[in-house]
C-alpha cells in the first residue's frame, strides 16, 4: 500500500498556501474519492471545486456565507489526498482556509453558541468527566423528559454519545510495566472523548502494549492533542494544545508515543507543520511528531511476541479516515486482526468513503453526516459480521449510531479490544 | 491562442480570471473578459435561469457567483471563464427542459461531465449555461446476453465495468483519467486510451443513444441491432465533442474479459529502438492490447513521483501488454519477448500477477501528473503520426527541443502512434510560456508532416481550432460546418470550439451571416 504521507512529502508547494493552490491541475481525479461529491456530484462540493473557492477566498480577502458554507461541507477526511496525483496539500489548505473563514465570516447566533458549546467541552477531558454522570442519568431517566426542552444542537450531541456504563471509570494507571522482556518505553495519548467515554480503549491498548513487551507511561496530566481546533480552523487553540502536549510527553522520558484514535494520531503527526512558524517549537515538534505510532502501526512494526488465543468472531473492518487517508495506516490494522486465530475478517465495501463522524462534522453538519452513517451502516450489514471493528472514537459513536437506527445489533468495537481479547484469553 | 501551461502559474490558477492571452480565446467570441462576470448578469442567463425553475430543483440551479466559478475550467485549466448559469438535471426530461429554454432565450450551453477534458471541450461560454450531467448517473440496465449496458451520461467510465465484472465483462475504452470521466464525455470526445489498440475508441463500443438535439428535439441515434441502415448518425455524433447535442442515455458494448493477460516491461538504450519495437511487433501478426512507451524524462518522473522502480539506467520504457485466449497469449508473448531482445532491450520483466501487473503500470499511469515534480510547468501536447515513422518523429521532436532549449518528455501509446509530448517549462523565467508554446505548436507540425494527426484523443476544444485548418482544407471544414448547422442550426451547442474561424451558421451566438460562397454556387444548402 502506499504510504500517502511519502507521496505528500513531495509537493511542490512549499508552506505558501498559493504555492499549494498553484500544486493543483485540475485534474478531478478527486473527485470520486470525495464523500460529499459521491453523494451530490456537484463541483462546489468537491476537493477540486473547494480548492477553487478557496482561492477566491484568498483573492478577494473575504468570505460569504456560500463560500463558508461549501468549505464547512467538507468532512476533512483527506480521502482526497492519496487520491491526487500532484501531491496537493488539501489537508494544509482546508485548515488554512477555515482559519480565514473563522475570522472573516461572522456565523449566525445559533452556529457560534454551538460551536462555543463545543469546544468549551470536548477538548477539555476534565470537563467532559462532568459530563459523564449528567449522560449517565439522562441515559437512563431523563431522555423521554427533558430531551425535547434541550436545544437540538446539544440534543444530537446526547443521541451521539454512547453508552454510559457507569457514574465512575478507572482511568489507565500512569505506569503499566511490560509483561515480558522489556523492548521499549511508549507514551500513550489518552484522547478526550477516548479517555472519559471509552475507558475500555484505553485500558486495552495498554494492557496489549505491555504485553507485548512495552512499558506504558500515561501522564494523567496531558491534555487534547488539538486535533478537533485545528481541523475547525482554530489554529492558535490548537498551537497550545500542542505545545502543552509536546511539554508533557517529553518529560515521560519515552522513546515512542502511541496514539489508538486515528483523529489524534493523524494531527499530532502534523506539529511539525503546525507550529513551523513558531521558532522556539518548530524542532521540538518535529522531532516529537517523528516519535508519534499510531497503535497498529507500532505493534506491527516491533511484531507479536505475546501469545493469541482464538476468538471466534465475524469481524468487518472499517478504515477511519485519519489513519487510511490522513496516516497511511491501511494493512497495520487488517494484519493484527487476521493474526488473532479464530477470527473472520471481512471487509466493508466503500473503505475509503468517511462514516460522516469526521470529528465534530456530524455535531456541525448532521445532514450530511447522517446519509453518509446510514451509507456506512448499510455496507456494514452487508458484511453479516458480528463485530464492527474501527480504531477511532468518532467513528466508533457516529457507525453505532447509524446501525441502531437501522435495527441492527452489530457490535463496536476497537481493534485493540479486540486484541486484548485475543492476547488475555 | 493556446497559452501553454499545463500547470496554471500566478493568480490565474485561483482567480478565475484566464490567463492573459486567453482572452478573446473564441470562447462565443465574448472572450473571457479580464474579470469573472456576475452570475444572472445578462438577461439570457436569468430567463433561462427563471424558466427552469420548478422544472429542476431549486439547488439544481447554481446561480451565485461563487458557485459559478468553480465550473469555470476542464482539466485545460489556463483558459477559465465563468458560465452565468449552472444547471444539474437528472433526466432526460430537464436536459430537454434545459435545452429548450436556452434554445428559447437564444443563449448558448455547454454540456460537462467530470471536466477532466484536456483540450477545453467543457470550457463555459461566458454569460452561457453549463449543463452539468454528473447527477445522471445511473446505469440503467445491464444486459450478459446481448453484451450491452444502458447508462445515463454521467456514469463514471469505471463504473461500467464494475457492473459487468459479475458477467466476466466489461467495457474496453480506457483513458487515463477513467476513473474520474464520464461515459457522455467519453462519447463527445471518443475518448481512447492504452487499450485501444487492439479493442478499438469509444465509437467502436457505443452502439446507440438517445440524444437532446439542440433544438431541443429528443433522438434515438444508433441501434443495438447490428449494421442499422442509412446514414451513421451515430458515428457522426460520437467525437463531435457537444456541438451536436447533448447524450441523455447511451447503450454501451461490453466486451469478455480476457481470459489471460501478460504484460511485460522492458528497458532500451533509447527511445527509437523501442519505437522500432513496437513496430517490428505489429508487423510480425502481433497485436497488443497496449504498447506504451516512455522516456528517460518520464521515467525519471514517474520515479520522483511513486518510485515505480523502473530499470535503472534505462533510455526508455517499453510496456506492452497482450490479451485473449490463453494460448494465443502465450505464443505472442515469446514473440514479443523475442522481438524486444532483437532491438536491444535489457531487464526484460514479465508482471506474475494482478499486484505485479499493478505495480509495473504504476509509473505509466502516474507520468502525466509525474511530470509537475520535475517541473514547474509543463504543457501536453497530443499528436499522431503513422507508428513506422515514431523514430523519426522522436528524433525530429528532440531537435526542435534542443533548438528551443527546452525540456520535452515523451510519454505514449506507442502502438496507435499517438504521442504526448510534455513541454516542460518554467512560467516564471520571462517568454518560457511563449516559447513552450511554438515548440508545441512545431511538434503537431511535425506530426502532420510525417502525415499524422494534431490529435489523437484529446480532442479539438478551443485548444486546437487553429490548427484544424493546417489539417484540413477550406472545404473540408465548410462541409463539417454544413453538417453541425444541420443538427444545430442556431449554434447554441457548445459554441466557439472546434472550428478555427466563425463559418456559415456563425460560430458566436446570433443572426447568421450572409450566404456561404458554397451555397451561391448551388453546392450546399443550408437546412
Amino acid at each position: 500500500m502506499p504510504a500517502p504521507g511519502a507521496a505528500h512529502a513531495a509537493a511542490s508547494g512549499g508552506g505558501d498556501p498559493s504555492g499549494w493552490l498553484a500544486d493543483c491541475v485540475h485534474c478531478g481525479f478527486c473527485l470520486p474519492a470525495c464523500p460529499t461529491y459521491i453523494l451530490d456530484s456537484a463541483e462546489p462540493d468537491s476537493p477540486r471545486g473547494r480548492i477553487q473557492l478557496i482561492g477566491q477566498i484568498l483573492d478577494s480577502g473575504t468570505v460569504s456565507p456560500v463560500q463558508a458554507g461549501h468549505l464547512d461541507n467538507c468532512l476533512g477526511c483527506l480521502a482526497c489526498l492519496p487520491a491526487c496525483p500532484s501531491g496537493v496539500r488539501y489537508d494544509r489548505l482546508i485548515e488554512h482556509a477555515r482559519e480565514r473563514v473563522e475570522e472573516e465570516h461572522p456565523r449566525p447566533w445559533r452556529e457560534r453558541a454551538q460551536r462555543a458549546l463545543v469546544f468549551a467541552l470536548f477538548p477539555h477531558p476534565r470537563r467532559l468527566r462532568l459530563v459523564r454522570p449528567l449522560l449517565w442519568l439522562y441515559q437512563r431517566r431523563l431522555s423521554g423528559l427533558v430531551s425535547r426542552f434541550l436545544p437540538a444542537a446539544v440534543r444530537e450531541m446526547a443521541a451521539l454519545a454512547p453508552e454510559v456504563t457507569g457514574l465512575t471509570w478507572t482511568p489507565v494507571a500512569e505506569t503499566v510495566p511490560a509483561a515480558q522482556p522489556r523492548r521499549a518505553v511508549v507514551g500513550l495519548v489518552a484522547g478526550c472523548v477516548q479517555r472519559v467515554f471509552f475507558p475500555g480503549v484505553n485500558q486495552a491498548t495498554a494492557e496489549v502494549l505491555a504485553a507485548e513487551g512495552c512499558e506504558v507511561r500515561t501522564p494523567a496530566a496531558q491534555g487534547c492533542c488539538g486535533a478537533l481546533s485545528a481541523h475547525a480552523g482554530r489554529l492558535e487553540e490548537a498551537r497550545r494544545f500542542a505545545r502543552d502536549l509536546i511539554g508533557t510527553f517529553e518529560s515521560a522520558g519515552v522513546d515512542v508515543v502511541v496514539v489508538n484514535a486515528a483523529g489524534c494520531g493523524a494531527a499530532i503527526k502534523e506539529y511539525g507543520h503546525l507550529l513551523a512558524d513558531d521558532p522556539a517549537w518548530a524542532a521540538r515538534a518535529t522531532r516529537f511528531a517523528a516519535k508519534v505510532r499510531d497503535a497498529a502501526e507500532w505493534l506491527v512494526e516491533i511484531g507479536p511476541r505475546a501469545a493469541r488465543v482464538p476468538v471466534g468472531l465475524s469481524v468487518a473492518y472499517q478504515d477511519a479516515c485519519h489513519l487510511r487517508n490522513g496516516q497511511g495506516v491501511i494493512a497495520q490494522p487488517r494484519a493484527l486482526l487476521s493474526g488473532i486465530p479464530g477470527l473472520d475478517l471481512r471487509e466493508v465495501a466503500e473503505p475509503g468513503v468517511c462514516c460522516g463522524s469526521a470529528g465534530i462534522y456530524n455535531l456541525l453538519q448532521p445532514g450530511t453526516a447522517s446519509r453518509l452513517g446510514h451509507r456506512k451502516a448499510e455496507h456494514v450489514r452487508e458484511t453479516g459480521a458480528e463485530v464492527l471493528a474501527t480504531a477511532n472514537p468518532g467513528c466508533a459513536m457516529q457507525i453505532r449510531q447509524a446501525l441502531r437506527d437501522s435495527g441492527s445489533e452489530v457490535r463496536v468495537m476497537h481493534v485493540m479490544e479486540l486484541l486484548a481479547l485475543s492476547i488475555r484469553g | 491562442m493556446t497559452v501553454p501551461a499545463g500547470r496554471v502559474p500566478g493568480p490565474g490558477a485561483r482567480g478565475g480570471e484566464p490567463a492573459s492571452g486567453a482572452a478573446g480565446s473564441g470562447a462565443a467570441g465574448s472572450g473571457g473578459g479580464p474579470r469573472p462576470r456576475e452570475a444572472g448578469q445578462t438577461a439570457g442567463a436569468r430567463a433561462v435561469a427563471r424558466a427552469l425553475t420548478g422544472v429542476l430543483p431549486a439547488e439544481a440551479i447554481l446561480t451565485d457567483p461563487a458557485r459559478l466559478r468553480t465550473y469555470d475550467c476542464d482539466g485545460l485549466s489556463h483558459l477559465r471563464v465563468t458560465p452565468g448559469l449552472v444547471v444539474l438535471p437528472e433526466t432526460t426530461a430537464q436536459v430537454r427542459a434545459a435545452v429548450l429554454a436556452c434554445a428559447e432565450a437564444g443563449v448558448p450551453f455547454v454540456a460537462r461531465g467530470a471536466g477532466t477534458g484536456l483540450s477545453g471541450g467543457a470550457l463555459p461560454v461566458a454569460d452561457g449555461v453549463v449543463i452539468a450531467l454528473t447527477r445522471m448517473r445511473r446505469i440503467l440496465r445491464v444486459d450478459p446476453a446481448d453484451k450491452v449496458a444502458v447508462v445515463q451520461p454521467g456514469v463514471v467510465n469505471t463504473e461500467i465495468s464494475a457492473a459487468a465484472r459479475p458477467y466476466g465483462l466489461y467495457f474496453a475504452p480506457d483513458p487515463s483519467s477513467q476513473t474520474v470521466c464520464t461515459i457522455g464525455g467519453n462519447v463527445a470526445e471518443n475518448s481512447g486510451g492504452a487499450h485501444c489498440l487492439k479493442h478499438g475508441f469509444t465509437v467502436n463500443h457505443v452502439l446507440a443513444a438517445t440524444v437532446v438535439l439542440p433544438t431541443g428535439e429528443v433522438v434515438e441515434l444508433g441501434s443495438q441491432a447490428p449494421d442499422p441502415v442509412g446514414y451513421d448518425l451515430l458515428g457522426v455524433f460520437v467525437g463531435a465533442e457537444g456541438t451536436l447535442g447533448i447524450a441523455t442515455e447511451i447503450t454501451v458494448r461490453l466486451t469478455r474479459a480476457p481470459l489471460a493477460v501478460e504484460t511485460l516491461l522492458a528497458g532500451f538504450p533509447g527511445v527509437e529502438p523501442a519505437a522500432a519495437t513496437v513496430s517490428a511487433i505489429v508487423a510480425a501478426g502481433v497485436v497488443p492490447a497496449a504498447a506504451e512507451l516512455m522516456d528517460a524524462l518520464a521515467v525519471e518522473a514517474a520515479e520522483a513521483a511513486v518510485g515505480c522502480g523502473y530499470p535503472p539506467g534505462a533510455g526508455a520504457v517499453l510496456l506492452v501488454e497482450l490479451d485473449g485466449p490463453r494460448a494465443e497469449v502465450a505464443g505472442a508473448l515469446a514473440e514479443v519477448e523475442e522481438l524486444c531482445r532483437r532491438h536491444g532491450a535489457f531487464d526484460l520483466r514479465r508482471a506474475r500477477d494482478e499486484s505485479e501487473r499493478a505495480a509495473l503500470w504504476r509509473g505509466r499511469k502516474s507520468a502525466f501528473a509525474a511530470v509537475g515534480r520535475i517541473s514547474p510547468d509543463y504543457y501536453v501536447q497530443d499528436g499522431v503520426v503513422p507508428r513506422t515513422v515514431l523514430p523519426e518523429a522522436l528524433l525530429r521532436i528532440g531537435a526542435l527541443a534542443e533548438r528551443a532549449g527546452l525540456r520535452v518528455a515523451n510519454v505514449f501509446h506507442a502502438g496507435d502512434g499517438n504521442l504526448h509530448p510534455l513541454v516542460l517549462f518554467d512560467a516564471a523565467v520571462p517568454g518560457a510560456a511563449e516559447a513552450a508554446e511554438r515548440l508545441a505548436g512545431r511538434i503537431l507540425g511535425v506530426c502532420l508532416d510525417l502525415g499524422g494527426s494534431i490529435t489523437g484523443e484529446h480532442g479539438v476544444g478551443v485548444e486546437k481550432m487553429a490548427y484544424l485548418a493546417h489539417q484540413f482544407s477550406r472545404d473540408d471544414l465548410d462541409v463539417m460546418q454544413f453538417l453541425r448547422c444541420a443538427f444545430d442550426p442556431a449554434a447554441l451547442a457548445n459554441p466557439g470550439k472546434l472550428f478555427p474561424t466563425p463559418r456559415l451558421c456563425g460560430e458566436p451566438p446570433g443572426p447568421r451571416r450572409g450566404a456561404h460562397p458554397l451555397q451561391d454556387a448551388g453546392l450546399a444548402e443550408l437546412y
